[in-house]
């Protein structure tokens, strides 16, 4: 299988504290990953260098077929670029429609005089209906997005991301927040995705990770601690003492 | 599929239905033309003297800049206090052709009854000596080397304002320089130019400034009263297009990004939109707007000096923009109309003073103290300033969670840390 | 009751005075030297009068000095019949008579018998540099010091020998050393010996004394001339260089009569116009005469007819300068005199360079504590607390007139000062703590708005200051201590308010250290700035903390407020020209941090006296360049010198 993207040997430090140490991490075309660790495991400052946030003291970041390196490129470009990111508070535009904020997200082209000409064709407008749907919100199109609950903002922003049609989705706790019944549609959603392109999910939750059904990377204080299925990393004599203490 | 597009999401109307704010605009700015055309000295019944026709029009372009200080601040969120500097580098470019074309005409005159025909060179030593005898020089600058030709300073009412603020917001923005930082470095930007143009080796003629620019060259049997409705006009029609335009801006997906950027510029980058492209059209783009706004206000105003560009000007206009509601169009206009004319009231000596017993207020002395501390309640008490007053009746209410707090305690993170 | 008695007195006297007049001596030496010059010194006329005031300086004579004196206060009348002179003073009754030689009583006399000589001014200058030498070697001290401050002021080539006569006699170390210096210069300026001169040039290498550079600097002077040959000793200067323009030279051979004027344009239009006849001139329409080339074609034409000067062709100058050398030559010494007062002047240069640059890290270390002393108060309250307040110029100012209010009440300045300071601080804390509760704890997390709303208490405040104490500076008068400057040399001085200010920033920054890190109050500061709930959840009320931090910050500007009102005026306006610089300081020092404050004022100090000392006529000029060198540093280190890094920065 191909990689998609390869981070490795990347390291980062704030005023001495090693956030991520010598972190090595690949992920192929059309593959689930969950990545889990305790808190202050640095998954956060992952998807920070990956995105183009935070720039690494040290390693390389490639990406793509081209193995394009993604440390010179800004965070926007990396976004053109294909990978699109999911925070882990939902960050949505309150002050504009669930509308607007799909269409802002919709693949299209980025620069100032392009969106100045910009009208919406019939079918972006079809898309950002399906959207819509997809996430549930196709009666709230026109309500303001700062009016919608927790969870819909939750799934606002999971729909804001698959707009944006990305190779790479990176997503930071998708399901806080949710009931269970949402929790499994955001893991069809996520499975469905998978299927044709790369995902990365944190979670703390077990459950849901089970769920996905995927391969594990667990970190710990900057680096891997292991990798594999869940049922292998959980049995992991390393990853039972990070996680319950020795 | 398609029958559900077509009902949540309508088909795009033409701006102005889609925005009726508009059409009122326009309807309201062509009444008040006519009125004051009808009521003026030049065309009309002659109830409004000409220098309040003047004062109007000037309103008009300082309600021009703050449509522009509304797109770069209330839209985008960048507190730009240096926006006036533009406004003012605009009245100096149409100032510079103005006086030259005028002392022209006036050395021209003077050299005709000479004996001998003049000199390209001697005619032009002569306007020298007349532009800058107060600075105690008499030759051209180099600034001064367009001066001679109107399409050419015209076009430098829109380069010069639009290059320096596309240098300026170029270094600025692409060092990521934002919030109080920025709005501090425009105001050191303004303050630098207006330092500069003080001097009198500045080729400006320093803190005098440039002034006669009331009189048009070749318009000098055209009385005042007339020239005053052309200005007026000519303001009226600028603030009219300028609404227009700016609310095409805003009103598209153009506008949805730049008020994404304003709420969070960083979500905005990880949709890959290149914020610092988008805040350099905008800052450029006003730029330009208020650089016309300042080349038609200072013809009407007569004098221009760099104390106009000094960074309290900036900032009243910031003032103008928060009292009359920022992130509407209407908003601006309104502030700046209603905050500039009051201020002509109140510091002309009109108002009425108020005696206390044992002291007389003054509002000469006392109406900037009431207008800062007015300032203070807007910000305080009415956040969306007079146009928040307007929303009340169109319904037209906005969530903002942004500054709750997340903990029920005293100082706990709110919303907008806890993104961080 | 006495005045019947004196008119007796007089009565007696003047029926007396005849025989007194007899009594005076015609034979004393010093009449004898007066009746020489008896015509020129009736005479008083500025060109003959020279003579006569030589010969009684000259004369060794003790009482030459008195004479001279008196004669300069017009004391000195002469009889009209004898011609004899006497000192006289008006009397009741006439003129009461001294002795010119020993300054004896003579008696009252009549008027009208004696005519008072009144020199006029020049010739009273002339009297008082004679007087010098007598005056140099005066028993008392400060005389002697005052005669050698009026030679300092304008020396005269008599002076040299007085001078050194009066050497050796000195007893007083200073004096002495002051009238060795003062010789040696002289000698430069007087002597005729030309190797006294060099060797009293060359006494002086490294002397930054400003009467140094004064004494040489006409010795050095030099012009460039022209002839056909080079003469000795000259330096050639080459035609077309930087010293020498083709023009320049042209007209230094026009000067000196080698070769025909110019005919600029200014003389063309003339000759043109007084040949106008009709509308021609020489044949050609006035109407077509508006281009320079078509006027002196004209011209040419005229002067073809012989009715003007011709027009001198390039060809022509060309030809004059090349037939012509042009040099340099010294015209304030001879050469050798020259060369040695120019090798001097060079290494004084060099020294005073050096010592310029002390002064300019002097002046920029004090312009440097200005700036942190207005911007401390900035850092605490948008460093520590995030707040952009507007109104941080206007608390400056509030503290100032708190400080001239004070001395209104107390006369004492040393006294009022020392008041000043708590009370500037008590105001301005309070005016701070009544804004941090009205106003800016609704706007915690809202730069902009409070941005703006401070802005409003600004120019609230600016006003209402205005409309208190009017719009002319008002005076913060410095204890006398603190008059004057330290004066290290001719180059390097610095005024004790400066001092002063220096000192009171390091004690600002002293304080801010121990607040910060020694007490309470600052630990608790620092909690909430770090983590506010976290803070709150260990029983610290951040409220009081920012409330409290946001009058400490006021109160230190107003503190600032006293200390630049001491330096400069108290005006309405002193905190809005003081609020640009201080962000700039606090931004590009780096929020959040003393020490980047402290830097960041020394950079802004520093850099604004810098460029100052490159365009010294321009003091706008260095303030634009300032701002926009700030302006790009912020470009490059956009968090300003001393940046946070990591996590914390993005909070």
């Amino acid at each position: 299988m191909s990689t998609l993207l390869e981070v490795s040997g990347v390291s980062v430090s704030f005023d001495g504290f090693k956030a991520i140490n010598n972190l090595t991490f690949q992920i192929g075309p059309a593959e689930m990953r969950a990545v889990i660790g305790p808190n202050g495991a640095g998954k956060t400052t992952f998807m920070d260098i990956i995105t183009g946030k935070t720039k690494p003291d040290d390693g390389h970041v490639l990406w793509g077929d081209k193995s394009v390196s993604l440390l010179s490129m800004t965070e926007s470009q990396i976004a053109q670029a294909g990978i699109g990111r999911k925070f882990q508070r939902p960050t949505v535009f309150e002050d504009q429609s669930v509308g607007e904020n799909l269409m802002l997200a919709l693949k299209n082209k980025r620069s100032p005089f392009a969106v100045l000409r910009f009208k919406p064709s019939q079918s972006d407008h079809e898309k950002v209906a399906q959207l819509a749907k997809e996430i549930g919100l196709e009666q709230a199109l026109d309500r303001k997005s700062g009016e919608l609950s927790h969870g819909q903002k939750q799934w606002l922003e999971i729909g804001m991301l698959l707009a944006q049609d990305p190779q790479l989705l990176l997503v930071d706790e998708p399901a806080a927040g949710m009931t269970p019944a949402e929790r499994e549609h955001t893991t069809d959603i996520l499975v469905e995705a998978a299927k044709t392109r790369a995902v990365v999910v944190i979670e703390h939750d077990m459950e849901f990770v089970r769920r996905l059904n995927c391969k594990v990377t667990v970190l710990h204080e900057g680096s891997v601690l292991a990798e594999g299925s869940l049922d292998h990393v959980t049995q992991d004599e390393k990853v039972i003492e990070v996680y319950l203490g020795r | 599929m398609v029958e559900m597009t077509s009902t949540a999401l309508p088909r795009r109307k033409p701006l102005v239905l889609r925005y009726p704010s508009v059409a009122i605009f326009l309807i309201i700015l062509s009444l008040f033309t006519a009125v004051v055309t009808i009521l003026g000295e030049g065309f009309g019944i002659g109830v409004i003297s000409t220098s309040f026709i003047k004062t109007l029009g000037k309103t008009l372009c300082l309600c021009l800049a703050a449509l522009a200080m509304d797109l770069v601040w209330g839209y985008t969120g960048i507190l730009s206090l240096g926006h006036m500097a533009f406004f003012g580098i605009g009245g100096y470019a149409i100032g510079m052709w103005l006086m030259y074309a005028r002392t022209e005409i006036i050395v021209r005159d003077s050299l005709a009854a000479a004996a001998l025909p003049p000199t390209p060179q001697e005619i032009s030593d002569g306007i020298a000596t007349q532009i800058f005898g107060v600075v105690g020089t008499s030759e051209f600058p180099p600034i001064w080397s367009l001066a001679h030709s109107f399409p050419l300073q015209l076009a430098a009412v829109v380069l010069v304002p639009g290059l320096l603020a596309f240098v300026f917001g170029w270094l600025a923005f692409r060092s990521r320089v934002t919030g109080v930082y920025l709005s501090i470095l425009t105001q050191a930007m303004t303050l630098a130019l207006s330092l500069y143009l003080f001097q009198n080796d500045s080729g400006l003629r320093g803190n005098n400034g440039l002034s006669g620019l009331q009189n048009l060259p070749g318009l000098e049997d055209v009385p005042q009263s007339t020239v005053s409705i052309l200005f007026f006009w000519a303001s009226a029609l600028a603030l009219g297009l300028g609404y227009v335009l700016c609310a095409w801006v805003v009103s598209g997906k153009f506008g949805s990004v730049i008020r994404a950027i304003r709420d969070d510029e960083s979500r905005v980058r990880f949709l890959g939109y290149s914020v610092e492209a988008y805040k350099l059209f905008i800052f450029t783009f006003t730029a330009v707007i208020c650089g016309i706004a300042g080349a038609l206000y200072y013809p009407q105003a007569g004098i221009i000096n760099p104390a106009e560009i000094a960074p309290i000007a900036s900032i009243y206009l910031a003032v103008w923009v928060a009292i009359g509601g920022r992130g509407r169009l209407y908003g601006a206009v309104i502030g700046a109309a209603f905050v500039s004319l009051l201020s002509t009231w109140f510091t002309g000596g009109q108002a009425p003073d108020i005696s206390v017993g044992f002291y007389t207020i003054q509002w000469v002395d006392w109406w900037t103290i009431l207008l800062g501390l007015s300032f203070v309640a807007v910000t305080l008490f009415a956040p969306r300033g007079v146009g928040g007053l307007i929303d009340r009746f169109t319904e037209r209410r906005a969530p903002d969670r942004h500054g709750a707090d997340l903990g029920p305690d005293l100082g706990s993170l709110q919303e907008r840390e806890a993104d961080k | 009751m006495m005045l019947p008695f004196k008119r007796a007195v007089l009565a007696l006297l003047i029926l007396a005075a005849p025989t007194l007049l007899q009594a005076q001596s015609a034979e004393a030496p010093v009449q004898q030297v007066l009746q020489t010059h008896a015509d020129v010194i009736v005479k008083s006329s500025r060109k003959t009068i020279g003579p006569a005031i030589d010969a009684l300086a000259t004369s060794g004579l003790p009482e030459a000095q008195v004479v001279l004196e008196r004669w300069q206060a017009k004391d000195m009348w002469v009889n009209k019949e004898t011609g004899l002179f006497v000192f006289a003073e008006k009397a009741d009754g006439g003129l009461q008579l001294f002795d010119v030689s020993d300054g004896s009583e003579i008696g009252i006399a009549d008027r009208k018998q004696f005519k008072q000589l009144k020199p006029n001014s020049g010739i009273r200058g002339m009297i008082a540099s004679a007087l010098v030498q007598f005056r140099l070697n005066d028993p008392n001290p400060e005389n002697r010091a005052d005669a050698l401050t009026a030679i300092e002021r304008d020396a005269e080539a008599s002076h040299l020998a007085a001078l050194r006569g009066a050497i050796d006699t000195e007893d007083d170390a200073d004096l002495k050393a002051r009238k060795e210096r003062l010789e040696r210069l002289l000698t430069i300026r007087f002597d005729e010996d030309e190797a006294a001169r060099l060797a009293a040039i060359e006494s002086f290498a490294g002397d930054l004394g400003v009467d140094v550079r004064a004494t040489l600097n006409p010795l050095v002077a030099s012009e460039i001339q022209t002839a056909q040959q080079i003469p000795d000793g000259a330096v050639a200067v080459e035609v077309g260089s930087d010293d020498l323009t083709r023009e320049q030279a042209y007209d230094l051979l026009v000067e000196a009569g080698l070769a025909p004027a110019l005919v600029d344009t200014a003389t063309v239009k003339e000759a043109l116009i007084a040949n106008i006849s009709g509308d021609t001139v020489a044949g050609v329409q006035v109407a077509s005469l508006n281009e320079d080339a078509a006027r002196a074609a004209a011209y040419q034409l005229l002067a073809d007819q012989g009715l003007a000067d011709p027009l001198v062709t390039q060809n022509e100058i060309d030809k004059a300068i090349e037939s012509h050398s042009f040099f340099r030559v010294y015209v304030g010494a001879p050469l050798p005199v020259a060369l040695a007062a120019q090798a001097t002047l060079q290494d004084i240069e060099t020294q005073v360079a050096l010592n310029q640059t002390a002064d300019l890290v002097l002046d920029a270390l004090s312009l440097a504590s200005i700036y942190f002393l207005a911007a401390i108060g900035l850092a605490i309250t948008f460093g520590v607390m995030g707040v952009i307040n507007m109104a941080h110029g206007e608390f400056i100012m509030m503290g100032a007139y708190t400080g001239y209010v004070v001395q209104l009440f107390i006369p004492d300045l040393t006294l009022s000062i020392l008041v000043a300071i708590p009370c500037a601080f008590m105001v301005t804390f309070g005016a701070g703590v009544l804004m941090e509760r009205l106003v800016i704890r609704w706007l915690y997390h809202r730069p902009l708005e409070t941005l703006l709303a401070t802005f409003g208490v600004s120019i609230a405040l600016q006003q209402l200051a205005k409309n208190i104490f009017g719009t002319q500076a008002r005076p913060l008068t410095a204890p006398a201590w603190l008059d004057g400057s330290m004066v290290i040399n001719d180059i390097v001085s610095i005024s004790y308010i400066r001092i002063a200010i220096f000192i009171l920033a390091l004690l600002f920054l002293a304080l801010f250290l121990i607040v910060m890190n020694r007490t309470r109050l600052g630990l608790e500061v620092r909690a909430v700035t770090q983590n506010p709930r976290m803070a709150a959840s260990m029983g610290i009320n951040p409220d009081r903390i920012n409330m409290l931090t946001f009058g400490f910050g006021s109160g230190i500007a107003g503190i600032a407020g006293v200390a630049i009102g001491l330096y400069a005026k108290v005006t309405s306006e002193m905190g809005s020209d003081y609020i640009v610089q201080s962000f700039m300081t606090v931004v590009v020092g780096g929020v959040g941090n003393i020490w980047g404050t402290l830097l960041g004022a020394t950079m802004v100090g520093t850099l604004q006296k810098g460029i100052e000392w490159l365009n010294p006529s321009n003091t706008l000029a260095a303030q634009t360049y300032m701002i926009l060198f700030i302006i790009l540093f912020i470009q490059f280190r956009p968090r300003g010198i001393i940046a946070l890094k990591g996590r914390a920065a993005e909070a």
